[in-house]
């Protein structure tokens, strides 16, 4: 009987309405963590070498595609973006964009993964199970359409990352890596909870379009509350961005984090924590626009300074390259304070040709740094070019691309987001980026000049260097990419112009 | 007026849990402190939640509920993280966890 009355009450609640085409991508990607685990669980013998990064890359793949039929939808002009799920997720443009990148973060660590995992004798199928989740929770996050749903896709995103900074439990500095990123991690996903309190009490709602239907209808009499909440959900989204002052644990765990981790947090992580940034501030308080601008200008310029100027006294090369990503940090920043469309198409184009930078560059830093996880000081790198010219090359494409060398999609990225900060009148901004972009150029190159020019006589032969198929697969798909937008950007600039967030409000 | 003694709790839980992970030095204490901040949002959600109207109110209570969820889930691993660090060094104290400088 009290089962009957349960049933009864059950008919009343009305589910809300899923679009199972529109979360395919996020379903795929889950599936895929649980076939994995499924797989392990079932089987006795070891599979096949790599089937589980088969798996993780044919998954990062289907959700890819399953984008791509989306994005057909969402940029049809009738039909428009939506939002699903009781107003909870949006899809858009922007959301299918983010899918791509975090997919494609994915994929290509998840090819790095396969040959470390073997070599670290690490082997199974937890690293991708945990990526796969941890990519589910960065989509969630750029397609959030609720203060609620961003913060369960970062802790999503979060936690799985804690766990897998942590995974090469033999060596010490990983266990730190995962102990202080957890620490500081947790620490600021509370800041950005107290802030989005705050912003619900201001609003009264967490449902972005409500939020900024709210603030586009209203005068605030009392904005206390609302600047409280911005300036602490930009302490959130900072951290995850590893922008300055936030950005104390960007060095320490890309330095202890097993190297394609690293490649993911650089990649994945980052490009969730512009999507949550872009949609909520850009997009949802584009009315309060002239409050917090202000504070994410300041954010740029420590951010572009001290990244580039602290990476240069590094002698290790994944800590060096954790100061430059801070760098790029800050340039994405530049797109985003424009508050523009065509800033936050800059910065899109941005985090695309970066996520292929970064997994080349942590790529080459997994090979190179040999057994054990630990050649990355930049003797290591010492005549690479007569040991391994491919790989050297390889190497200095995306040292040459995060300089911002014409002909690479790096260039031309740098030039986008600086170019919006000119027509949004940011002069000072501009050029503060310009002469950072200097200054990181010379920290590139030189570990192009101890990869090229170094006289090995003498000195000793550095670790000997393997390529395997898995990562090279994925160093030559980033190196095509980032030299044919360096040359040939227009498809991809016409994608990030289609992609500007759109907020909905949840009746729609 | 009501809703102000409420902020002003979740204020200083707030503060107390911010003291807590600057100041304290042992990993299991931190933790305790990260666990009084997402308390203090807590009682912020459900204080701003009474305040508007039903669904506001549902809103700021469901809200909260995922909250105390998700740092269930986030004690789960940070203890995890913690015991991994004492069974290696025996000791939780996070100042000595210090091989990456610079």
């Amino acid at each position: 009987m009290t089962a009957a009355l349960l049933f009864a009450q059950v008919e009343k609640v009305a589910t809300p309405k899923l679009d199972w085409a529109a979360t395919a991508p996020l379903l795929i990607l889950c599936g895929a963590a649980l076939l994995l685990l499924l797989i392990s669980s079932l089987t006795t013998s070891r599979p096949a070498r790599g089937t589980y990064a088969v798996i993780t890359v044919l998954a990062s793949a289907f959700a890819i595609g399953t984008a791509g039929v989306l994005w057909a939808r969402v940029t049809d002009a009738e039909r428009g973006a939506f939002t699903t799920a009781a107003g909870a997720l949006t899809v858009d443009g922007f959301s299918v964009f983010f899918i791509v990148v975090i997919s494609l973060g994915i994929a290509l660590s998840a090819l790095l993964a396969d040959d470390y995992l073997r070599r670290e004798n690490l082997d199974g199928p937890e690293l991708y199970v945990l990526m796969l989740l941890s990519g589910a929770g960065g989509i969630v996050m750029a397609m959030a359409n609720d203060l609620i749903v961003v913060f369960l896709g970062l802790e999503t995103l979060s936690i799985a990352l804690y766990v897998m900074a942590g995974f090469n439990r033999r060596r010490a500095e990983s266990r730190e890596s995962a102990m202080k990123y957890f620490v500081l991690g947790a620490f600021s996903s509370a800041f950005l909870l107290y802030g989005i309190a705050f912003i619900y009490g201001a609003t009264g709602s967490t449902n972005l379009g409500d939020i900024a239907g709210f603030l586009n209808a209203n005068t605030l009499e009392h904005t206390g509350l609302l600047l409280g909440g911005f300036a602490l959900l930009l302490v959130g989204f900072g951290f995850k961005a590893s922008a300055v002052p936030f950005h104390v644990w960007t060095p320490d765990v890309y330095q202890g984090a097993p190297t394609p981790v690293t490649a993911f947090m650089a990649s994945a992580s980052k490009a969730a924590a512009f999507a949550a940034l872009l949609r909520v501030f850009v997009s949802t308080f584009a009315e309060y626009r002239l409050d917090w601008q202000p504070l994410i200008w300041g954010i740029a310029v420590l951010t572009l300074v001290v990244g580039s100027v602290l990476a240069i006294v590094q002698t290790d090369v994944k800590r060096m390259m954790a100061y430059s990503s801070i760098s790029h940090a800050g340039f994405i920043l530049v797109g985003v304070q424009a508050a523009t469309a065509q800033g936050v198409s800059a910065a899109l184009f941005y985090v695309l040709s970066y996520t292929f930078m970064i997994v080349g560059t942590f790529g080459v830093a997994t090979l190179v740094s040999g057994k054990g996880d630990e050649h990355h000081g930049l003797e290591a790198y010492r005549g690479l070019s007569r040991r391994r010219p491919g790989l050297a090359l390889t190497f200095t494409v995306f040292l040459l691309a995060q300089a911002g060398v014409p002909l690479t999609s790096g260039f031309l990225a740098k030039f986008y987001v600086i170019g919006a900060a000119v027509d949004a009148h940011s002069y000072a901004l501009a050029l503060i980026a310009m002469l950072s972009s200097v200054v990181s150029a010379f920290l590139y190159l030189r570990i192009v000049v101890a990869m090229y020019m170094t006289d090995e006589e003498g000195a000793e032969p550095g670790p000997r260097v393997r390529v395997p198929l898995g990562a090279g697969v994925a160093l030559g798909l980033a190196v095509a990419f980032t030299v044919v937008v360096g040359i040939l950007p227009q498809q991809v600039v016409h994608w990030a112009d289609r992609a500007i967030p759109v907020v909905l409000a949840s009746g729609r | 007026m009501l809703l102000n003694q409420f902020l002003l709790l979740g204020a200083v839980l707030f503060c107390i849990g911010v003291y807590g992970v600057l100041a304290r030095k042992n990993g299991v204490l931190v933790l305790m402190s990260i666990e009084l901040i997402l308390n203090s949002v807590n009682i912020n959600l459900v204080a701003f939640g009474m305040m508007g109207g039903d669904a506001a109110a549902i809103t700021g209570q469901v809200f909260a509920l995922f909250v105390i969820t998700v740092a269930a889930a986030e004690v789960g691993v940070g203890l995890a993280i913690v015991l991994l660090i004492y069974r290696n060094r025996t000791t939780v104290d996070l100042d000595e966890v210090d091989l990456m400088k610079g």
